[in-house]
């Protein structure tokens, strides 16, 4: 959509705010995707709200000069659902927390998701509450010593993804806030993709949860302990791509493809328009068992609920005409009182 | 039987000034139903009317039991009428329940209709009776009209062939018959209404109804216990064109109106709550006139969703009652500190917690002063009258516009489901409500400052989409302009101080407080909400009885008028009477330090005028002239 005059650079999408993270944070990295995605997927600055709730994540939309609501803990959704509503035009961006959107604001999460409104959550799952200063979160995992818990977590933790696909979301995906080229990239297709697009990003919070998902960052291991979905192809990972996941009956299993025994034709074929039963099983996908899936987990299309929305209204419109308050006011019975 | 024959009596007809009635029955028996059709007829023959449906929380209560009552009692009178009548001239009761839990109410003389068919054995014990009230000597005090109505309902549509319960679901209108018959009441607008609900493919059962309806009609011109019928002559009203409007109805389409005066586009976003849903279902009626509806998760999705579509430039609307209210209380914090318009509409009912889902009350009103975290003012106004709806929220969305704020506005059950006859206003006289988004940076000098100010201290309403103005909002505080966020101790000082002082200068667009009767004497009755009706009649019989006593509605609660405090220093006393334990009368007293005293009382249900006269009077030295006029 941009021409030669109008052609956008991340520049265009810098705030004149400081950034306020502690160095070393997560978040700077999905900061600098986005400023470097913003302009390729091509929506003016103006065009372009961001949403957020309250936590460190929540920050962001002070530092990307687009218009933006930095709202109330857990809320952002409700907001980001009201404008999107009332102004389909605009490109929303909703911007969480672990916290805000699976604790406080998980009722909103799931009905934003079912709803499907087109707009585009980024969850920064840090495992952790970065600003109230460590304490446990709904995604921190089972033993996990935090200020809140000082002998271990005892709940059981939320997975997002699967909540997600619980909520039948449309598009479903995660990554990693270092490998960069894949973030920017999902951050791209979810922009694409017509109604909710969810996007978990894992996030290092270095303060209060270091090394959370060190397995996933690392260059050293991450390839053994994540597999990137790509549509269409053989499930296969591994630094020599030598292990692939393999449906047996209702379950995933990990294969050597080594010795040749199992071809890569038995291996599971992602398909992002697959039976959410499917969806849920690489959602169950868990370090150190299995390696964690990155990519895009599910794209399909449902109308949006802003189509649907307005539809109705427009559909009102044309079967009625275009409401009278005069004629609204008189119909019924009325009477009239002489002078 | 001919329809002329229907339409005018043989029997003699006595006119009297005003009747009130008060129908009840179990909640299936569509008591509700009947009462909005002799309401509505009554307005039609030029009555004034107002209203006081009574109905359980229960969808369902048990059958015939004291639990599942409905009620509705009106009165229609040839003079103005602001309340639904303290004194009942006449109750029909559709079952022993309904007769033993309203019988109070009937003086002694009144007439007294029963439907004798439902007082039977099995509905005594329904009813927790041993013996039949009308047997009960204390019903010579009344005038007692046994019709048995089961039956004769059913012998009347036997020849329509229903089963035996559609037949006996006819007798509400067989009872409505009997009413209209009574009270001369004209049967064209309910047979229009008959035929139009159940006309479509359900015929028979259109017709069997408006048999029921002229066989009651007929009883009454047959049995010869009803000597004489009654009517009573249109009202005085000011000329024009009406209709009867319910409060929940006036406040829909007043904000329709707010819409199209300030050229926006309603989006209303609520959770179910009584006794505020009707609101919600009457604007999703409503799509032609770009209305947007949005049934959200809960209150707070619901609030936050027209906090989100204020940003965007559309006028976000959000209703509930004090349990909703109270979930919404941190975005609405949230909506101050963005200086956002927006509309948050309380229906009240009977408080705390659950309380009573469908009675009347007064007691958010601290609520919704002073429920919020930090220093959060914000204006808010009272409807006084189901028709007031309509005017208040248009003023609301003025003010939530000019000052860029949100607006509370205060319903309550009474009101909402209450009807009174409604002037309907000339859509052209309606003036715009003018609103503006700025097109271009207000900083020669670098970014557009989103909380720079006009002199009524209100922020441009800039909205997405407008090349050059991209800004940030949100719920920290923030540097007064820039906007930027900002934790230093004089700009927080100084923002809470322009935000307190955007919600005083609400008093420069209001017009000021109006007093009804003498400008200065004994006493000053203060009162808010949807006790006027009460409070108004109430102090014209005071006045008649020549008591030295003034009415000042406060339909301003935050802020107060600006000549309010000036008003009360002219009496020596100020009553408040309120359905809450005071809450009024605390603001005032702060605010003026003036000795106010209460008239206060949560019953679920609404003031009689007679309470509020011998209040009155207690409080004032008796007449010059002698106390001739009856408190009815
Ligand atoms: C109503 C409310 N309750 C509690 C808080 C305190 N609070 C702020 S952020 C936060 C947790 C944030 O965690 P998360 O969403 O994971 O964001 P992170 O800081 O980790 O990015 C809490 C509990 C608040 N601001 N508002
Ligand atoms: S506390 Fe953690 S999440 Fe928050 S800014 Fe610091 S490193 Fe990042
Ligand atoms: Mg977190």
């Amino acid at each position: 959509m941009s021409t030669a005059l109008n052609v956008l650079k991340a520049d265009d999408f810098a705030s004149d705010q400081d950034v306020r993270w502690c160095p070393g944070c997560g978040d700077y990295s999905i900061l600098a995707q986005m400023k470097k995605v913003l302009p390729e997927i091509g929506i003016p600055p103006e065009q372009t709200v961001f949403i957020s709730g309250i936590g460190c994540s929540s920050r962001f939309p002070y530092y990307v000069n687009t218009y933006g609501v930095h709202s109330i803990h857990g809320r952002a959704p409700a907001v980001a659902t009201g404008l999107k509503l009332s102004r389909p035009d605009l490109s929303v961006w909703v911007i969480t927390g672990d916290g805000d959107a699976l604790s406080i604001g998980g009722n909103h999460f799931i009905h934003l998701l079912r709803r499907n409104v087109d707009l585009n959550i980024v969850l920064f799952n840090n495992r952790i509450y970065g600003l109230t200063k460590g304490q446990y979160s709904p995604t921190s995992v089972e033993g996990q010593i935090t200020k809140s818990t000082p002998m271990g977590v005892v709940d059981h933790p939320l997975n997002p993804i699967s909540i997600a696909i619980g909520a039948e979301a449309t598009f479903i995906a995660r990554s990693v806030d270092s490998n960069i080229k894949h973030l920017a990239t999902v951050l791209k297709r979810a922009a694409a993709h017509r109604g909710t697009s969810f996007v978990e990003v894992y996030q290092n919070c270095n303060v209060f949860n270091d090394g959370a998902f060190s397995y996933a960052q690392d260059k050293a291991t991450r390839d053994d302990t994540t597999i990137e979905l790509e549509h269409g192809k053989p499930m296969i990972f591994g630094k020599n791509r030598d292990k692939g996941i393999r449906l047996n009956g209702l379950s995933l299993e990990v294969v050597d493809l080594a010795d040749g025994k199992v071809k890569e034709d038995d291996l599971l074929f992602h398909d992002e328009q697959a039976d959410p039963v499917l969806v849920y099983l690489l959602s169950r996908m868990r370090h150190p068992a299995f390696p964690e899936p990155i990519g895009v987990f599910r794209n399909v299309v449902h109308e949006t609920f802003e189509e649907a929305v307005r539809g109705q209204i427009d559909q009102a419109v044309s079967q009625r005409g275009k409401g009278d308050l005069q004629k609204l006011f008189n119909s019924g019975d009325t009477w009239t009182v002489k002078a | 039987m001919s329809t002329e024959s229907l339409s005018s009596t043989e029997k003699p007809v006595k006119f009297v000034s005003g009747i009130t009635v008060r129908l009840v029955g179990d909640s299936g028996d569509g008591m509700q139903l009947l009462g909005q059709q002799l309401t509505n007829t009554s307005a039609l023959l030029g009555n004034d009317v107002a209203t006081f449906p009574d109905f359980p929380a229960e969808i369902r209560a048990p059958r015939g039991t004291r639990a599942g009552v409905s009620g509705f009692q009106v009165q229609f009178a040839s003079h103005e009428v602001h309340t639904p009548g303290d004194t009942l001239d006449a109750l029909v009761a559709m079952n022993p329940a309904a007769l033993v839990t309203n019988l109070a109410d009937l003086p002694k003389g009144g007439l007294l209709i029963v439907n004798e068919d439902s007082f039977e054995e099995k509905d005594l014990k329904l009813a927790k009776l041993n013996t039949s009230p009308l047997e009960d000597p204390s019903m010579e005090n009344y005038r007692l009209i046994k019709v048995p109505m089961t039956r004769l309902t059913k012998e009347a549509v036997a020849e329509f062939g229903l089963g035996s319960k559609d037949a006996d679901r006819c007798k509400n209108f067989f009872a409505m018959g009997l009413v209209y018959w009574l009270y001369g009441r004209n049967m064209d607008a309910t047979l229009r209404f008959i035929h139009g609900k159940f006309g479509a493919g359900k015929s028979v059962i259109a017709d069997a109804n408006e048999k029921a309806l002229r066989s009651g009609w007929a009883f009454g011109e047959t049995i010869e216990a009803l000597g004489h019928s009654y009517n009573v002559e249109a009202a005085k009203l000011t000329p024009g064109t009406y209709r009867n409007i319910m409060g929940n109805q006036a406040l829909a389409w007043g904000l329709l109106a707010a819409a199209q005066r300030s050229g926006k586009e309603v989006f209303y976003a609520s959770y179910p709550i009584t006794p505020a849903s009707d609101i919600l279902h009457e604007l999703a009626r409503y799509k032609n006139f770009g209305v947007c509806t949005f049934q959200a998760e809960d209150e707070i999705a619901a609030v936050c969703a027209a906090i989100g579509a204020a940003y965007g430039g559309q006028m976000g609307v959000t209703t509930s009652s004090g349990p909703g209210i109270a979930l919404k209380t941190e975005a609405m914090g949230l909506a101050i500190m963005l200086e956002l318009p927006l509309l948050v509409i309380d229906v009240q009912r009977g408080g705390p917690s659950t309380g009573l889902p469908t009675k009347t009350e007064q007691a958010d009103l601290l609520q919704v002063m002073f429920g919020r975290n930090g220093e959060a003012p914000l204006p808010v106004l009272a409807a006084r009258s189901p028709g007031d709806c309509f005017e208040i929220v248009q003023e609301a969305w003025m003010l939530a516009t000019q000052l860029m704020l949100p607006v509370v506005v205060l319903s309550d059950g009474y009101i909402a489901n209450g009807a009174e006859p409604w002037l309907i206003p000339d859509v052209s006289k309606l003036s715009p409500i003018k609103i503006e988004h700025p097109q271009g940076n207000n900083n020669p000098n670098g970014p557009f400052k989103p909380y720079l100010r006009n002199e009524l201290l209100a922020r441009p309403w800039a909205i997405p989409g407008t090349p050059g103005l991209m800004h940030r909002v949100g719920g920290i505080e923030k540097e007064d302009g820039t906007g930027n966020i900002s934790y230093d101790p004089e700009n927080h000082q100084k923002m809470v101080n322009i935000r307190a002082q955007k919600v005083a200068n609400a008093a420069k667009l209001l017009p000021p407080q109006q007093v009804l009767g003498p400008q200065s004497g004994e006493l000053l009755v203060l009162s808010w909400g949807g006790t006027y009706g009460a409070c108004l009649t109430a102090v014209q019989q005071a006045q008649e009885a020549g008591r030295s006593v003034a009415l000042a509605h406060v339909r301003y609660l935050n802020p107060f008028p600006s000549n309010l405090g000036e008003i009360i220093s002219r009496y020596e006393k100020v009553l408040i009477p309120e359905l809450n334990m005071g809450q009024l009368r605390m603001l005032i007293r702060s605010r003026y330090l003036v000795d106010a005293v209460g008239y206060n009382k949560v019953k679920g249900k609404p003031f009689t005028v007679t309470e509020l006269f011998e209040k009155i009077c207690e409080m004032t030295k008796s007449a010059h002239r002698p106390n001739a006029v009856s408190t009815k």
